[in-house]
């Protein structure tokens, strides 16, 4: 056993790797939709526009354990339609891991659409134009002009979404329950062995890793789209 | 290949009413000050404004006609457009911004033609430098080529000069010369320098307020003083020709109405060429000037004399077959008597001459 997973004990590295999992899942699920979302307002105004926009931000403003609640009480093992999704697609959220990437997906969903948002009403839409006069059509134009462009910007918004659903707990307790070895992440271990007598020393271990995970990402997040950014036009 | 326009629409207070045609291939400027509709036409012929009424067609092809509801979008047109500002695509080298247009073209060009516009255009030491480490002149050449690389029918060009310095633009210059008299299509070249218009177009359409005031060849229009109130320091273009060199140090040139001297072009005899003659720098005299340092006195007759300020006129001339303008004071009219049909000595200095290198309209 290498040095560095001897500091942590299996329990301790099997919430690190679901942590890591879950996050990587969620963040990935979420891209599509914060990347469509993006498209739509960045370039399109309609009505029901600031409705929209304030929806997609809901989830910075809510307390994680609303958006958990609501997650039980659309998609729990009794509801019609978590048992229909278990029934026909054998999908299942309730106490399950893929439930936990679900309930961080939605709360860092707002990261990854801002962040994409934000890289494609930076571009210049005269851009796009001379591809059109050059001949390009519309999904053209998006895949090798816009999307390129906006790279930085969406790798950027993914580390960030990342780093913060690594952190999720809330939402994560409240819908999944705390289960070790299928929902019991960083959090929620630092939170059990808190309620434990003398997992003091074990809470602070995952701590200070949560502490250097999220300072990694954070710092990854701002050094990739710098990088990318000079990347892509030098 | 025609080209039919026309168009109305309103963009806020400003509204645009313009209607002309353009016959073969060639440069037409669409000359005018700021706001007077000029990028809202090549917007609309190419495609990327959709105008509230009009009809544009391009040779046997309609590509806009609001009554009959057909909108040819824009990457169908085939129309080359060079934009202001290149706009370049900042994440792709330069050979790369240049085959994005040839990749798509329906025709594509040879790479022997590719090849050909490479060389034209001065871009092999280019092409694998990204647009960030282009100057300006450079970025306007990749466009130049990016826009014609993918076979237009039809190249516009949006003021490609006016974001450069003046050294760039004499860079650009020739570039565009020669690619006028090289490719075989139409070009429309929005711009609001007479300097432009003088030396690259052939046709220019003046436009004011969005509605053209007047269309014609560049040689008639800028000879014709009602366009000296559109532009300060207007004249005479007409084309010339190297008849030889003299041992003095100057060129002579032969025009359609006598012949001119010129301080030493460096052009061999017969090459054709564009001669400027600014309407303040030809003075008049009744008689044929004896002990005078100008090189060049050119007999004319008065056609016309139109007001130019409160204390100036124009007085148009006719010289041969070419028009010249002197702008002179109401004071010296009068001190001359000079009316239409009055026999005159223009003057010109031959350091005032502005030889625009490049062959007149419809020159081989």
């Amino acid at each position: 056993m290498s040095p560095e997973t001897a500091l942590l004990t299996p329990a301790e590295s099997e919430a690190l790797l679901l942590s890591l999992r879950i996050s990587a899942v969620a963040v990935l699920c979420a891209l599509p939709f914060a990347l469509a979302a993006a498209l739509l307002l960045a370039r399109h105004d309609f009505f029901g526009r600031s409705l929209v926009e304030g929806i997609l931000h809901l989830p910075l403003a809510l307390p994680p354990v609303v958006v958990g609640y609501l997650l039980l009480i659309m998609l729990g093992p009794r509801e019609p339609l978590g048992a229909w999704l278990e029934t026909h697609l054998h999908i299942r959220f309730a106490f399950s891991w893929t439930g936990a990437a679900l309930a961080s997906a939605l709360i860092t969903f707002p990261f990854q659409y801002r962040a994409i948002r934000l890289a494609l009403q930076a571009q210049d839409a005269g851009l796009a134009e001379a591809a059109a006069t050059l001949g390009a059509g519309p999904l053209d134009r998006f895949v090798n002009l816009i999307l390129p462009l906006a790279l930085p910007g969406i790798v950027a918004g993914a580390i960030t979404a990342f780093a913060a659903s690594l952190g999720e707990f809330g939402a994560i307790i409240t819908f999944v329950s705390n289960i070790p070895g299928e929902t019991r992440t960083l959090p929620l271990a630092i939170y059990s062995a808190l309620q434990e007598p003398g997992g003091e020393s074990e809470a602070a271990r995952l701590a200070a890793l949560s502490i250097a995970l999220a300072l990694i990402g954070v710092s990854l997040a701002g050094l990739a789209d710098r990088r990318l950014r000079a990347a892509l036009t030098a | 290949m025609s080209l039919d326009v026309e168009l109305r629409h309103r963009l806020g207070s400003f509204r645009l009413d313009a209607s002309f045609q353009i016959e073969g291939r060639g440069v037409t400027a669409l000359f005018g000050p700021s706001g007077a509709g000029k990028t809202t036409i090549v917007n609309a012929i190419a495609g990327l404004l959709r105008p509230e009424h009009g009809r544009i067609v391009l040779a046997d092809q309609t590509l806009l006609d609001t009554r009959a509801r057909i909108f040819v979008p824009a990457r169908r047109r085939r129309a080359g457009y060079v934009f202001q500002d290149a706009r370049l695509f900042p994440h792709l080298n330069v050979e790369k911004n240049l085959r994005f247009g040839w990749r798509r073209a329906e025709t594509r060009a040879s790479r022997e033609e590719f090849g050909e516009m490479l060389d034209l255009l001065g871009l092999a030491p280019l092409l694998h430098r990204k647009p960030a480490r282009l100057s300006g002149g450079e970025k306007s050449r990749v466009a130049l080529g990016r826009a014609l690389l993918a076979s237009p029918r039809l190249l516009l060009l949006d003021e490609p000069l006016a974001a450069l310095d003046a050294a760039r633009k004499a860079e650009i210059l020739p570039y565009l010369e020669r690619l006028r008299d090289r490719a075989r299509l139409p070009m429309i070249y929005v711009t609001h320098s007479v300097d432009e218009v003088s030396r690259l177009a052939d046709a220019m359409i003046v436009l004011d307020a969005g509605a053209v005031a007047a269309q014609g060849s560049v040689f008639d229009l800028l000879s014709d003083p009602e366009f000296g109130a559109l532009v300060p320091a207007h004249g005479a273009v007409f084309p010339a020709r190297i008849a030889g060199q003299r041992a003095d140090g100057l060129t002579a040139l032969d025009f359609d109405g006598g012949s001119l001297l010129v301080p030493r072009l460096p052009c061999p005899n017969g090459a054709r060429l564009r001669v400027r003659l600014r309407a303040d720098e030809v003075m008049l005299a009744l008689a044929a000037p004896a002990a005078i340092s100008a090189n060049n006195v050119l007999p004319a007759e008065v056609m016309a004399i139109h007001p130019a300020g409160d204390t100036n006129v124009d007085v148009r001339l006719r010289c041969g077959n070419v028009r010249l303008i002197s702008r002179i004071t109401r004071a010296s009219l009068t001190r001359l008597g000079l009316r239409p049909g009055t026999r005159v000595f223009a003057i010109v200095k031959a350091v005032t001459i502005d030889p625009q290198l490049g062959p007149p309209a419809g020159g081989a």
